[in-house]
């Protein structure tokens, strides 16, 4: 069974639902206008800011501020991508037509983290200019040391919060299930576990937590985070990496 | 040919499939028979290695199913008919089957033609009708051209004309020469397309048989007789050396087309005869004493067993079994 067949298989497969247009589309709309409105906000706000926020005030990573929902989107979208064959019973199909597993779960996976890639890349780039003009004359420039990295690193970012949940949904099969534990996890416990000050020494090695430092340009003062942007991005790709080994292992081993 | 040996599937204590070995040959179609729950699905599931056997295993034409390049070349199955992503259409859904398997694009058109959905190709699969349906997952079995192909209950549901079309496609796909495996719980619809018979009860091999062997086995034929000087015929028939049953109500039977022996016998002997029929026993019938012990969910009748049930059993209105046998 040559990969590529089936990789082309699964082009076919995630083109032709409805379900990849609405969430990607989602997560571009979303992160692009909140990021903007945010942005916008901050110009507003910036003159009423304490010395320390001024000087650690980070247009780039302001500009981002829509990722926090916009990244929901892209769970829905890797969630669905896998789980939709559990829940339709196309997986029966789909493994009989390729018995090797491994082979057809990773051709499903690069498939989707490709697309997922183009548009978090994409979006990421977009919303940095767009939110650099809302913010007026505190606004970063690509060139600036370290912004380009923070940009790229927002795609990246989006790319491995689908993988990470694309890993999760091929252990859990159900789609209500994985989104379930997966949407409340990324919105409200890592949050709660980051910002309380007995539990942020564990919040900051959550996937979303770590990876989002990849974003920041201006480390905020007082900041004591043991790893740096690549070594946040490399804490959450383990992380993903972890969820895809529990998957494929599950799927090996599973009956269908 | 696809060979089982020992084939084995236990969830938990439940035995699925017992410790199951034959084989299924190509030029012919093999029905695969048995009660709702005899593990018949759970079998073809291991035979496509979507499940894994605990014991024993399955070999398409001497290799693992995993073991298969390009699968859908080999085998073509309908397991069921919705197992595909409704918002997908007709054709895309094909298509990503196709290409997985280095299949042409052309041959999803060409398949399309052959169930009659080229009209529909471009709808979602979520709008079609179960026989629709059934159509594509038959589309979807015949994309690789492959010299085996399985359907598991495929007349389920559908309508007198879709059974037919069915009946027909399975046919003609076996005088091709391919492997036909087909599985039913109706011994009635077995009995006109199936060659030979694999017949499962608890997941236990009940009978491997032709289907023209399992016909003159299980068909008995025998002569029924009423008669009010029962004794006297007893002693002839006795004298002849004619085995007679006793089978309640006055009523005799005798095994085998005997008709005109007897009635020349009691013709001789001037003994007086109310009734002496030549009677068949259904398929359908003896189906079901093959596989009465193994059936996993008994219906209970509140009446209890009496002498109107013995005589129920063989007045079937309509047309019989022996009928429809009559096969081209």
């Amino acid at each position: 069974m040559a990969a590529t067949q089936v990789i082309r298989s699964e082009w076919t497969k995630i083109r032709s639902v409805a379900s990849t247009v609405w969430t990607l589309s989602l997560a571009v709309v979303v992160t692009i206008a909140l990021g903007m409105l945010i942005s916008a906000l901050s110009r507003n706000e910036f003159d009423n800011m304490s010395r320390d926020d001024r000087l650690s005030f980070d247009p780039t990573f302001i500009s981002f501020a829509g990722m926090s929902l916009g990244q929901l989107a892209m769970i829905v979208f890797g969630v669905l991508v896998v789980s939709n064959e559990y829940s339709t019973g196309m997986i029966r199909t789909s493994l009989a037509a390729v018995p090797q597993r491994g082979t057809f779960l990773f051709s499903k996976i690069a498939v989707a983290t490709g697309l997922a890639l183009a548009v978090g890349l994409a979006t990421s780039f977009v919303t940095f200019f767009l939110g650099q003009a809302m913010l007026g004359s505190h606004k970063a420039s690509i060139g600036d040391t370290g912004v380009l990295r923070a940009v790229i690193g927002g795609g990246l970012y989006m790319t491995l919060i689908a993988v990470f949940s694309m890993g999760v949904a091929t252990m859990l099969r159900s789609p209500m299930l994985s989104l379930g534990i997966l949407m409340p996890f990324f919105f409200l416990i890592s949050n709660i576990l980051g910002n309380v000050s007995a539990t942020k020494k564990i919040g900051r090695y959550l996937p979303d937590q770590a990876g989002s430092k990849i974003m920041q340009v201006v480390t905020p003062i007082d900041d004591d985070t043991p790893y740096g942007p690549w070594g946040g991005f490399a804490i959450m790709a383990l992380w993903a990496l972890a969820a895809l080994a529990g998957g494929y292992l599950l799927l090996k081993k599973r009956d269908a | 040919m696809i060979e089982l040996s020992g084939l084995t599937k236990r969830y938990g204590e439940k035995v699925a499939v017992n410790n199951l070995t034959c084989a299924v040959r190509p030029g012919i179609v093999t029905g695969f028979l048995g009660p709702n729950g005899a593990g018949k699905s759970t079998t073809m599931r291991m035979m496509l290695g979507l499940d894994r056997p605990t014991a024993g295993d399955v070999r398409i034409d001497g290799q693992h199913y995993d073991r298969l390049k390009e699968p859908l070349r080999y085998i073509g199955a309908l397991l069921d008919a919705k197992a595909m992503h409704g918002g997908r259409s007709a054709f895309n859904h094909l298509l990503c089957l196709a290409q997985s398997n280095g299949i042409p694009k052309s041959r999803v058109h060409e398949v399309l033609d052959t169930v009659g959905l080229t009209s529909v190709a471009k709808k979602k699969a979520k709008g079609f009708s179960l026989g629709m349906g059934q159509r594509l997952g038959i589309a979807g079995a015949l994309l690789g051209d492959p010299r085996i192909l399985m359907f598991d209950e495929p007349v389920n549901g559908l309508d007198p004309e879709g059974i037919h079309w069915i009946r027909n496609l399975m046919k003609s796909l076996a005088a091709q020469g391919r492997t036909v495996f087909v599985s039913s719980h109706l011994m009635s619809e077995m009995a006109l397309t199936a060659d030979h018979l694999i017949v499962i009860g608890q997941g236990r091999l009940l009978a491997d048989t032709s289907m023209a062997d399992f016909i003159a086995q299980n068909s008995r034929s025998y002569v029924r007789i009423r008669t009010p000087q029962r004794e006297r015929l007893l002693d002839v028939l006795h004298g002849a050396g004619v085995l007679v049953v006793e089978s309640g109500s006055g009523v005799l039977e005798v095994d085998g087309d005997k008709s005109e022996h007897i009635g020349e016998l009691a013709a001789q002997h001037q003994i007086v005869l109310h009734e002496l029929s030549p009677q068949r026993a259904s398929l359908e019938e003896a189906f079901m004493q093959l596989t009465a012990e193994s059936v996993e969910y008994h219906a209970h009748t509140d009446t209890p067993p009496g002498p109107l049930e013995q005589s129920e059993r063989f007045e079937q209105p309509g047309p019989r079994w022996g009928d429809d046998w009559t096969r081209s």
